[in-house]
């Protein structure tokens, strides 16, 4: 029970935190956070555990957004069932993506590459074909009522996206205890050894991306019914691989808690850093809160290599040096 | 015969969009084959290069060309320092480190950009953005003409460089062989930020031959770093002639299927190579290790 009790405590505070913030932009911030979690929990599976750096994961949470939406407007089916098959499809892309470069034995910057690409490419193909909508994009109705997955109280969608997040902490933690996730450590650390010793690497390798394709689908969704509207730069655009990466190396890499809390630091760094510069200059400057991130991750990756909770483990004087 | 000539001009256009092309990617296969690294700051130094070039015309009236003597030595200043100061001690030399923080740099040079010139489309207005040299039945663009020519000199010079200085037989041996290199008195860390501000100093070149007939914008790095990437993947990781070849290529694949598919293809064509190359011949077609 104790390795459960810190997923639960911070999911209940987490639970807990509309009932006396009433702001809607507060509340609009966090139910934002939940959905880059998300996606952060998906990429950190794959990155953080598995060692695979993709830098394309937003072919996942874009193939999602866009399922979810052309589910429920082209084939009229219910979103509670479109989630499931999105993320399904997520899955699918996942282990076709994966099937191709690891089978091709792409590691390091080449499946970084490869990721990439296959990332514009479906940006490239939703943003021309005339099923997705192309340019103009898909807008999902507006019809608000529970059995449609849209809520007049912001709230319930808030909590909705909080229970795939607390899904996703106990789902990982689970990983990390399992023979799998050992296995996918290996991996991560030497695959040649970890192939000595009998690992499967490609058959672990292809696990984790399907998992990480489905969880990060479930984010794409979660956009969908949220916002109702989305075009392929908003799915697949290179800010949703980026911020997918981002969270979890800034949080701590291949740790159950590292992608909210760098979810919750980068999004709220960029907030406010977009209000200080917006006081100073009179009028707000676009992409100020992105030279931030990027400065915020090279300074991670020089001197906080876990993370910030690896950062805040050293200053509490209880990081322990690893093996 | 009016459809050869469409044809020919397709080609004629895709091979000096090429040249250029491959002008971008020789700074990105230099530094990949001396640091065996990627690079993905790559094309958002160009955009700054890009941006360089419009205020020096705009604000001082100083001619793209003119600008190839001024941006040349400072990009490659640049380029040293960001690698010796920055990319260096940040990353500790890990593979992965360096990759992230080439990334956390393109996403810090593309979002100052935004900032300080917005998101609009610039593009500068020079008396011979428009003339034409006219060969055979052929009108080909007197600026893309140019930026041909000179993306060869320049690969060229750098072969040059490569082959007879002693600056280039260092970069060279620590290529090869790094831990020998500095066993037998190069310097690698030198050698690596002299690497990477030839890589910068491409860029600078190709950024004032193509703004007289080509339009910048903040996020345009992200169009010409996967080519460049396909590019240095299609012709071998590491190989200048590679680049040259690969570039060429890829310029009349992007020219001709926008002729036949549309423009919005053309690039597709080229994703599509990039991934089939990684997928089926990670070695390229002049690469030698895998």
């Amino acid at each position: 029970m104790a390795p459960w009790l810190p997923i639960i405590a911070v999911v209940a505070a987490l639970a807990l935190l509309p009932l006396g913030l009433g702001s809607n932009t507060v509340l609009n911030f966090l139910s934002f956070a939940m959905i880059i979690t998300i996606a952060a929990q998906g990429w950190n599976i794959l990155g953080g555990y598995g060692g695979q750096f993709s830098f394309g994961h937003a072919v996942f949470f874009g193939t999602g957004a866009y399922a979810m939406a052309l589910l429920q407007v082209r084939f009229g089916i219910n979103p509670w069932l479109a989630l499931p098959l999105s993320m399904a499809l997520g899955a699918l892309v996942g282990f076709a993506i994966g099937f191709l470069s690891f089978r091709a034995r792409l590691r390091g910057s080449y499946f970084a590459l490869v990721t990439l690409a296959f990332a514009e490419l479906f940006r490239i193909s939703a943003n021309a074909s005339g099923f997705t909508g192309g340019a103009a994009g898909v807008l999902v109705p507006l019809r608000l009522d529970p059995a449609q997955m849209q809520f007049a109280d912001k709230r319930v969608a808030y909590w909705l996206a909080l229970c795939f997040v607390a899904a996703g902490l106990a789902l990982t933690l689970a990983l990390a205890r399992s023979r799998f996730g050992a296995q996918l450590v290996a991996v991560r650390e030497n695959e040649e050894a970890a192939r000595a010793l009998g690992v499967d690497a490609l058959g672990v390798k292809l696990k984790a991306i399907t998992l990480s394709g489905a969880i990060t689908a479930s984010a794409g969704c979660l956009y969908t019914q949220k916002f109702l509207y989305l075009d392929a730069n908003l799915a697949y655009g290179p800010w949703v691989s980026v911020e997918a990466l981002l969270a979890p190396i800034i949080g701590g890499l291949g740790t159950v808690f590292g992608p909210l809390v760098g979810a919750v630091v980068l999004l709220g760094l960029g907030e406010v850093t977009k209000t200080v510069f917006a006081n100073l200059m009179g009028g707000s400057i676009p992409g100020v809160d992105l030279v931030v991130f990027g400065v915020l991750l090279i300074l991670c990756v020089a001197h906080a290599p876990r993370g910030v909770l690896g950062l805040a483990g050293r200053l509490l004087g209880k990081g322990r040096a690893r093996p | 015969m009016l459809k050869l000539d469409i044809f020919l001009s397709a080609l004629a256009n895709g091979l000096m969009t090429g040249a250029v092309y491959a002008l971008i990617a020789l700074g990105l296969t230099l530094v990949y084959g001396v640091l065996h690294i990627i690079n993905f700051a790559h094309g958002a130094t160009l955009t700054a290069a890009m941006f360089a070039v419009f205020v020096m015309h705009n604000a001082f009236g100083i001619d793209p060309y003119f600008a190839i003597f001024i941006l040349t030595p400072l990009f490659f200043a640049l380029g040293y320092g960001v690698q010796r100061f920055v990319i260096n001690p940040a990353s500790h030399g890990d593979d992965s480190n360096i990759l992230l923080v080439t990334l956390g740099l393109s996403i810090i040079i593309e979002n100052a950009l935004l900032a300080g010139f917005r998101s609009d489309t610039r593009s500068i207005d020079v008396p011979y953005g428009f003339s034409v040299v006219e060969v055979g039945n052929l009108f080909l663009s007197t600026p893309k003409l140019v930026a041909f020519g000179a993306s060869f000199v320049v690969a060229g010079a750098l072969w040059l460089l490569l082959a007879r200085t002693d600056t280039g037989k260092a970069i060279r041996a620590v290529a090869r062989e790094k831990t020998g290199a500095s066993l037998s008195g190069i310097n690698v860390d030198h050698i690596y930020a002299v690497t990477f501000g030839i890589g910068a100093a491409c860029l600078a070149i190709a950024a004032c031959l193509l703004m007289p007939t080509f339009l910048v914008n903040p996020r345009i790095g992200n169009a010409f770093v996967l080519v460049a990437f396909t590019i240095v993947v299609l012709g071998g990781m590491g190989s200048i002639t590679g680049a040259l070849i690969g570039g060429l290529i890829i310029g009349v694949v992007e020219s001709l299927s926008g002729l036949y598919f549309g423009e919005s293809l053309g690039q597709i064509g080229i994703f599509l190579i990039f991934i089939l190359v990684l997928l089926f011949k990670p070695t390229g077609l002049f690469g030698a290790r895998a």
